[in-house]
């Protein structure tokens, strides 16, 4: 009868056991809470600088002043200039990368045969890998002398420039998610549709496409939101004026780039100029935010499930 | 019936011309905008190697950036990014991926959980510019850690969070369900079934989803020049191995620096047009160095599909 102190023995190697699988435990999920704290943290941070800026600043002035010149002697903050030069690059990029991601998405998932598709899928993830300060010199050193061969009076800082190079950087998001949702519908709605008489284009447009519609949309918002918050391709070709125009022919300001602009100086921390960056980076949040929301609102009406 | 049908034909090949003809016309439509986005990479890669290969020799990476356009170099760049990625694995790496295991194997379905969830997917589409915001207010001025390497490499660590979660996430969720029930059959508690079978078998895609991470952290431009990063350094931190004991020191993590992209920056926003050259011969070393990344990646993930059978 020597297995009774055996078995306690094992009893108390299994205590230990669960102690350490319960500290194991207790370490992934701090892990994983650490996403939870970084989004905490950044509305701390955003709001609780915001607060200090909008001590100095009516908010009334901030939503309707036309003018921002924060750095300068006689300051003005109006986040409306930004604004505008934030949603016309924004605007040139997405006539660029919706249309463009979606043709490529249609065709990569209706029409191209499985060779094409195995090859070029990597080569649009490549794309997608390019960092974006080369976008910027290409926008600045390629593209803007190019346009002004067609437009004599393009000035050397554009926002259509910008924007345009910003398209074809957002392209590969769009189109890879845009394809995934499209070959997610069933091979049955497809087979259905030819054996009706359709062709592939009539089946991709009137078939495929409606029953991706939702996926398709987030395609599109996640593509609003890389082209409202991108900020090195704006910084390097848009100028660093700002400027209260919807014309993309002309330099401006984004949102994004302002925060470059004051990083790259040297503003002392706590003053109004350093605020000022959280100010507009609340603001980044908010139109990203706003958009996202109408996304999720279009998804849910558009949603099918089979 | 028959002699009407046969009547219409005609009229009915017409139709089915025209369907078909939309169908090509697609067709190319297609194939051109796929061409253009290749095409754009290609004019893009290919002139920066053009301009830049002048600039291209032994000197340019030993060199420290200069005044002179001819003699500027990219080491402190090289070096700082090197050591900022270093960094970021640290970090990113065992954070990412005990994240991604606690919430395939462990979490509870529970509203935390929901919330955790929810919130990694709105990480991934915050824009990178906000994450310098908030290294500028937490690490630099909150904790005091200043404008330094450990503030740069943390800041990308929690960048690319999402994506190395979502990665690991994504190929635990292809291990079949059957491999955790035998070993637990043979009495393996949660975390021996974790480590022994768990992780060797999504190795690869979470190695995936850890290298396209890196190449997008070592790209990254905006939120390091946020934390206020110096464009202009003609030093390199201390060295992290020491002859004398411990052999390791610290020092450089909290030393000031400069990465490829910023330094890339710079000389693109010169006028000068010497330094434009030095911007294109930076960059395509950028490109190449993110572009074999991602092709490693891809070229894994590729692997991995063919070899796996469950």
């Amino acid at each position: 009868m020597s297995s009774t102190p055996n078995v306690s023995a094992r009893f108390a190697k299994n205590r230990f056991r669960n102690t350490k699988e319960l500290i194991i435990e207790i370490i992934l999920f701090f892990a994983a809470f650490v996403s939870v704290a970084t989004t905490v943290g950044i509305i701390w941070v955003l709001v609780s600088e915001s607060i200090h800026f909008f001590e100095h600043v009516s908010f009334f002035d901030f939503v309707t002043d036309t003018l921002w010149t924060p750095l300068f002697e006689d300051a003005h903050y109006g986040i409306m200039p930004l604004l505008a030069g934030t949603l016309t690059t924004s605007l040139v990029a997405l006539s660029v990368a919706i249309p463009l991601g979606t043709i490529i998405a249609i065709y990569l998932s209706e029409f191209a045969n499985h060779k094409v598709r195995e090859v070029v899928k990597p080569f649009l993830e490549l794309l997608g890998g390019v960092p974006t300060i080369v976008y910027g010199y290409f926008a600045l050193v390629v593209i803007t002398p190019l346009l002004q061969i067609v437009f004599p009076e393009l000035p050397g800082f554009s926002m259509l420039s910008a924007g345009l190079v910003m398209g074809v950087a957002i392209i590969p998001y769009i189109s890879s998610l845009a394809e995934d949702a499209m070959r997610a519908v069933p091979m049955s709605m497809r087979e259905g549709s030819y054996a009706a008489g359709a062709t592939r284009l009539q089946t991709a447009l009137r078939v495929v496409f409606p029953a991706a519609l939702s996926g398709i949309l987030s395609a599109y918002i996640l593509g609003i939101s890389r082209a409202v918050g991108e900020t090195m391709i704006v910084a390097v070709a848009a100028g660093m004026q700002p400027n209260l125009t919807m014309n993309p022919m002309e330099p401006a300001q984004t949102i994004s780039a302002y925060i470059v602009q004051v990083a790259l100086g040297d503003l002392p921390h706590g003053s109004i100029g350093y605020q000022s960056i959280f100010a507009a980076g609340l603001a980044l949040m908010l139109l990203t935010l706003v958009f996202n929301i109408l996304g999720h609102l279009l998804r849910k009406r558009f949603r099918e499930v089979y | 019936m028959k002699i009407e049908a046969a009547a219409n034909l005609p009229e009915l090949k017409a139709i089915i011309q025209k369907s078909k003809r939309f169908d090509l016309i697609f067709s190319i439509l297609g194939f051109l905008a796929l061409l253009l986005a290749v095409m754009t990479f290609v004019v893009l890669f290919a002139q920066m190697a053009i301009t830049g290969w002048e600039r291209i020799s032994p000197e340019f990476f030993t060199n420290f950036p200069s005044r002179r356009a001819g003699s500027a170099g990219i080491l402190s760049a090289l070096v700082g990014s090197i050591l900022v990625m270093l960094v970021t694995a640290f970090a990113a790496i065992p954070l990412g991926v005990g994240a991604g295991i606690y919430l395939e194997e462990y979490a509870p379905k529970n509203l935390l959980t929901d919330i955790i969830e929810i919130n990694v997917t709105n990480l991934a589409g915050v824009p990178s510019i906000v994450y310098g915001l908030l290294a500028l207010g937490v690490f630099v001025y909150g904790f005091g850690l200043g404008q330094s390497i450990l503030t740069a490499g943390l800041t990308l660590a929690l960048l690319i969070l999402p994506i190395i979660i979502v990665a690991t996430r994504e190929s635990i969720r292809a291990i079949p369900q059957h491999i955790r029930e035998a070993a637990y059959g043979m009495g393996a508690t949660k975390w021996q079934v974790v480590k022994d079978h768990i992780v060797p078998y999504s190795l690869s895609g979470i190695l995936t989803g850890i290298i396209i991470g890196l190449s997008r952290a070592i790209g990254e431009t905006a939120p390091i020049i946020t934390i206020g990063a110096l464009t202009f350094i003609a030093f390199l931190p201390p060295s992290p191995v020491g002859a004398e004991f411990p052999w390791i020191n610290f020092e450089w993590l909290s030393s000031g620096f400069t990465v490829m992209p910023i330094q890339m920056f710079n000389w693109t926003s010169r006028p000068d047009e010497a330094f434009q050259v030095n911007a294109a011969a930076a960059g395509f070393i950028l490109v190449l160095l993110t572009l074999s990344m991602n092709a490693l990646a891809i070229f894994l993930r590729y692997r991995l599909r063919k070899n796996i059978s469950w």
